[in-house]
């Protein structure tokens, strides 16, 4: 539960980081209410008693006593996370609470840290980190911790959101973001800690060896990763958000404004990324015994969708086979249906060689012609009985022929038949000769078609062959 | 022809007291065995086909014996088929090579069990699977099927062609359109088959051949030229147990890998194999290879190895029981051709040593194929006629050979079959030393022999009595003697004499009086020769399927003539003067068998449409030639000498 969440404490320590940089960097962290009854005493005399210049040994007992008993109140509160999301689905509320809890904690224990090694060095008179007043920003964290758990969206300027995310989606590409990476290494360190050496098992790079990622649910499935800084229009690409840019001033259409960011310095690349998904007890999860990480974001996209979301994508052949990924359907649906090789017992196969192994392996099997063919043929069988009148015609016409040219007479008796044959076409007596050559005249004559006119059948089966074919 | 005579007799004598009442008394022919009958029945249909008809024509029991007799049908049109399949109930083989176009119909027209037992559809085309299907339900003892040249013919078909459980023969060569899975379908189906053709099956691959191997054991031909076998089912089918013939002309897959991993369990019956044209087979390849198939008889190389080394030579060796080796264009290193020795061999690019060195060691060789060798000297071709005796095929067109030549040759006295086409000089004496000592002489070959003339002819024809083919064109000497001597050629079949001007019509007359058998006639540029001939030929060659009519001088009416000859399959018809697109409409109209006709470019648009539309729906291919009309023929050695400008060239 708390590991769910641990990008976005990361960002909101990033946060606080910047912050730190800035002017008032202090926050008046002890003074969150939760610890009120630990900071109250403490606090007056941390902030107001304590000498600047001479530091008092007990003084620092005490605020190490006190951030010992800090460590292990948050690791009570942690604990009592895991536990619970290990029984319950994690609801968001409650989830924000808790986190505004342990964020709360955690920032005090920092504050305190600070003050106290800056207490200890000699050099570091009048620090300024203790000479602010504690009030003055009780509302920023106040509103740290009103915020839901979209942290980042509320604190981080949407230009620091935009890089941080470009971070994570192009990976070693733009390492700008020094911060960034900074944070999750210490997360990660972190995350050793207390996660034991158990999440990494099994794995061929050692724990150490790469930088582990955990994107959130609605970074995983959004469906833009560029956004424009001036109208929040989301891009799939970087390019094409390049391209859209121009449209916003003649600043954005310099060269250096539309080239590809450069890739990153070969420090960069050094570092290994990996990737975990957000889903407790999932095995590409960090938690998880077993855990193996995802290469890429575009693994750790897919494995999402397939794995945690619902299947939306339903074949449009098949009706049964369901997909979260589009392009798992059309992949399906390049096979589904077609190249069924199929034997006579009826199995049915994907491939032909296991199709030709199957049929070699039982006696009597025999490859089975796909469905379609098998009716053609059928069909062209029954059509087959029923050329037996249209046959009539042809053994008629030749018949008369043939008892023309055996005679013996046969020049006298060949120009009484040529003199006729334009006669013979339309006479009643060879009504059925006619019909065959009826269609003659409409006849393509193409020399290997065969369909000759008195076989409308056939020219059926020829065409249909074709269609096979 | 004595004992057609002496049927006639019978008949006759049985005939004549047929009025009165003794008729029913032991009529002679029904004395006779019906063994016996078919033996003299088998004689005379031997010497002349047209006798059968007019014997089943003598009475009801001569009908009745002749029924029983005829074993072949082989009718002119599909359309005859149930007649004749009811006139002849015991016929069994069907051969429909005269039938164009077969429609399912016809196929399905067969009476349910009858006794064919074999069915050739290799030149027909017009039948689906719905025929064999019909086929194959009406003919259940089929064992022979050639489906040669169906590129329409598919899987569909391949799957009825299953069915027939008891074929034991099956071509299908150039179904292209078949696949593995009819090829499955057949394997399975068909578990005896014995030879098996898939020639030009471009649509196999190794899956259907493996499972081919697996399922027919029994396999001992299997022609697979020209298929994508590669080394995968190569391996499967040489482990066939009775395979004895493998043809694997252009077979681009097999290769010296594949030859190479050819192991001892490879099976030894093999005792025919053609690997002609497979590109990728080197001397290698074959030398691994006759390790493995020490049984073969008969090995065709040609146009595979591209050098045969000494060490091929060697491993050639082994093969002892080895009869043919066929090396045509392999080139040869000098020891290779040594090492080889003792078999027969037929190369290209021959120069007088290797001819001296194979008369010297095969003087057994039977067969001689030397065409277009022009280093070879005349002095060298006498020595094929000194040394191999045994010869019984040559060819040696377009070579130097002269009556020398031709005399050494008169040595050979079982050659049936000799080329000597484009010999310039050889002469009548030359001949008439062939004709004295050749009496088995069946096929001459005389193409453009401008030095012989009748007497050269008289000698061949009265000393070459068995003689069936002879090509006299452009021998323009030859004259109407020389065609009365051949006349007494009863077997001739083959006549060709285009291009001599000086025979006609009386001759031609004479050879269709004499040669009842003939069936190919070429006669184009006989300028002599008109309707006369045309009508001899109508009356007495009933046996003619193929003529060429061009530059004669026949008209419409000797073209309607001969278009009563209802076997005619093959006419061209190109540069007659006499002939009217209404003749010629007439004519093609009624020659119903006709297949192929070859007609001037100018008649395409004179006939009638429809007219041409039904003949070529009949299953005739029309060829229309646009040559220009050309009469002069020139003298043989201006023609020759023009040809090799030509090549030169």
């Amino acid at each position: 539960m708390d590991h769910s969440q641990n990008h976005i404490h990361d960002q909101s320590a990033a946060n606080l980081c910047y912050q730190f940089g800035s002017d008032n960097p202090f926050l008046g962290m002890g003074i969150q209410q939760p610890f009120a009854p630990f900071t109250s005493p403490f606090g007056a005399c941390s902030s107001t008693n304590i000498p600047h210049m001479d530091w008092d040994p007990a003084t620092m007992l005490d605020n190490l006593t006190f951030i010992e008993e800090k460590i292990h109140q948050v690791k009570n509160v942690i604990r009592t996370m895991v536990d619970n999301g290990s029984q319950l689905p994690c609801r968001p509320g409650e989830l924000g609470q808790q986190q505004q809890v342990v964020n709360a904690d955690l920032t005090c224990l920092i504050v305190q840290l600070i003050s106290t090694a800056g207490s200890l060095l000699p050099s570091l008179k009048n620090s300024s980190f203790l000479s602010h007043p504690p009030a003055g920003h009780t509302g920023i964290v106040k509103h740290v911790g009103s915020s839901s758990s979209f942290v980042p969206n509320e604190l981080c300027s949407p230009e620091d959101y935009e890089e941080l995310f470009k971070g994570f989606t192009d990976g070693a590409m733009e390492g700008g973001i020094e911060i960034d990476n900074v944070l999750v290494e210490e997360l990660d360190a972190k995350d050793g800690d207390e996660g034991g050496d158990a999440g990494m098992d099994g794995e061929i790079l050692p724990p150490g060896s790469y930088e582990l990622l955990q994107l959130e649910k609605d970074e995983i499935l959004a469906p833009h990763t560029h956004f424009c800084t001036i109208c929040g229009k989301g891009f799939k690409r970087d390019a094409n958000l390049r391209m859209h840019m121009r449209g916003h001033g003649d600043e954005y259409k310099s060269p250096a404004a539309l080239a590809k960011p450069p890739r990153d310095t070969s420090a960069e690349h050094e570092v290994v990324k990996r990737y975990s998904c957000p889903f407790v007890d999932c095995k590409r999860n960090k938690l998880h015994k077993n855990f193996q990480p995802l290469k890429t974001i575009l693994c750790v996209k897919n494995h999402y969708k397939r794995s945690h979301c619902e299947k939306s994508y339903t074949c449009s052949r098949c009706h049964t086979k369901k997909f979260s990924v589009m392009a798992d359907l059309k992949t399906h649906e390049k096979h589904c249906g077609r190249n069924k090789w199929l034997c006579s017992c009826g199995t049915s196969f994907s491939r032909k060689d296991k199709l030709f192994a199957h049929v070699a392996l039982f006696q009597g099997h025999t490859p089975a012609l796909p469905t379609e063919a098998k009716t053609s043929s059928d069909q062209i069988g029954a059509v087959g009985s029923h050329q037996e009148p249209a046959k009539l015609p042809n053994s008629m016409g030749s018949s008369f022929m043939w008892g023309t040219s055996s005679g013996g007479n046969s020049a006298l008796d060949i120009k009484g038949f040529d003199g006729c044959s334009d006669d013979f076409l339309s006479t009643v007596n060879f009504g059925s000769f006619n019909f065959s050559f009826g269609p003659a005249d409409g006849f393509t004559g193409e020399p290997s078609g065969g369909s000759f006119p008195m076989m409308p059948s056939e020219h059926f089966q020829n065409a249909q062959k074709k269609g096979k074919n | 022809m004595a004992a057609a005579a002496a049927h006639r007799n019978n008949k006759r004598r049985r005939f004549s007291p047929a009025p009165g009442p003794t008729s029913a008394t032991a009529p002679p022919l029904d004395s006779l065995a019906d063994e016996l009958l078919f033996l003299v029945l088998d004689r005379v249909a031997a010497a002349d086909p047209r006798a059968l008809k007019s014997f089943a024509l003598a009475s009801r029991a001569c009908h009745a014996a002749e029924s029983r007799h005829r074993r072949l049908l082989r009718p002119l049109r599909a359309d005859l088929i149930p007649a004749a399949l009811a006139r002849y109930p015991s016929a069994s083989r069907l051969d429909l090579s005269l039938c164009a176009r077969v429609p399912d119909a016809a196929l399905a027209a067969a009476p349910s069990g009858s006794s064919l037992r074999a069915v050739d559809l290799s030149r027909s085309w017009g039948f689906g699977a719905a025929g064999l299907a019909a086929l194959a339900g009406a003919c259940p003892d089929l064992a022979d099927l050639d489906l040669s040249n169906g590129v329409h013919l598919g899987d569909a078909a391949a799957a009825e062609v299953a069915r027939m459980r008891t074929l034991q023969r099956l071509s299908l060569s150039r179904c292209k359109p078949l696949t593995d899975m009819g090829l499955g379908c057949v394997a399975v189906g068909c578990p005896d088959l014995r030879e098996l053709s898939l020639k030009w099956c471009l649509g196999l691959t190794d899956l259907g051949l493996h499972l081919l191997a697996l399922k027919c054991k029994k396999l001992t031909s299997l022609d697979l030229s020209y298929t994508m076998i590669t080394k995968e089912s190569f391996l499967a089918i040489m482990k066939l147990p009775n395979l004895q013939v493998l043809p694997l002309v252009g077979c681009i897959g097999i290769d010296d890998d594949a030859l190479g991993s050819l192991d001892k369990e490879c099976s030894k019956s093999l005792q025919v194999l053609n690997m002609s044209h497979c590109q990728n087979v080197t001397d290698v390849g074959v030398s691994s290879m006759v390790k493995s198939t020490p049984n073969l008889l008969e090995l065709d190389l040609s146009y595979c190895c591209p050098q045969v080394t000494p060490s091929m030579g060697r491993s050639l060796q082994t093969i002892t029981k080895l009869r043919i080796l066929k090396l045509e264009g392999c080139k040869f290193m000098a020891d290779g051709l040594k090492a080889i020795g003792s078999s027969c061999v037929s190369i290209r690019d021959i120069t007088d040593v290797s001819v001296a060195a194979i008369t010297s060691s095969c003087t057994s060789l039977i067969s001689l194929r030397m065409e277009s060798c022009s280093h070879v000297s005349s002095g060298a071709l006498q020595l094929i006629g000194k040394n191999c005796s045994h010869l019984e095929e040559l060819d040696l067109t377009d070579s130097d050979l002269d009556d020398e030549g031709l005399k050494a040759l008169a040595g050979c006295s079982n050659l049936s079959s000799l080329k000597i086409g484009i010999c310039l000089r050889i002469s009548d004496e030359g001949l008439t030393h062939i004709g004295k000592s050749c009496p088995k002489l069946g096929d001459i070959d005389l193409y453009r022999c401008g030095g012989i003339s009748d007497d050269g002819v008289i000698q061949i024809a009265q000393g070459s009595p068995m003689l069936e083919s002879i090509n006299l064109s452009y021998c323009t000497e030859i004259t109407d003697r020389s065609l009365m001597s051949l006349s007494k050629c009863t077997k001739l079949n083959t006549l060709e004499i285009r291009g001599c001007p000086r025979v006609s019509s009386a001759g031609l007359s004479e050879i269709a009086m004499g040669c009842r058998l003939l069936s190919k006639l070429d006669i184009k540029k006989c300028f002599e020769i008109n309707d006369v001939g045309m009508l001899y030929l109508s009356q007495f060659s009933h046996s003619l399927r193929q003529i060429n009519l061009s530059y004669c001088s026949v008209t419409d009416i000797g073209l309607l003539s001969l278009s009563s000859i209802c076997g005619l399959q093959n006419m061209t018809i190109v540069h007659l003067a006499g002939i009217t697109p209404n003749g010629l409409t007439a004519a093609l109209m009624v020659c119903g068998g006709l297949t192929k006709v070859k007609l001037h470019e100018a008649f395409k648009s004179m006939m009638p449409p429809h007219m041409l539309k039904n003949v070529e729906a009949r299953g005739c291919i029309f060829q229309w030639i646009n040559k220009p009309f050309k009469v002069e023929v020139e003298p043989c050695d201006v023609w020759k000498q023009q040809s090799q400008d030509v090549l030169v060239r």
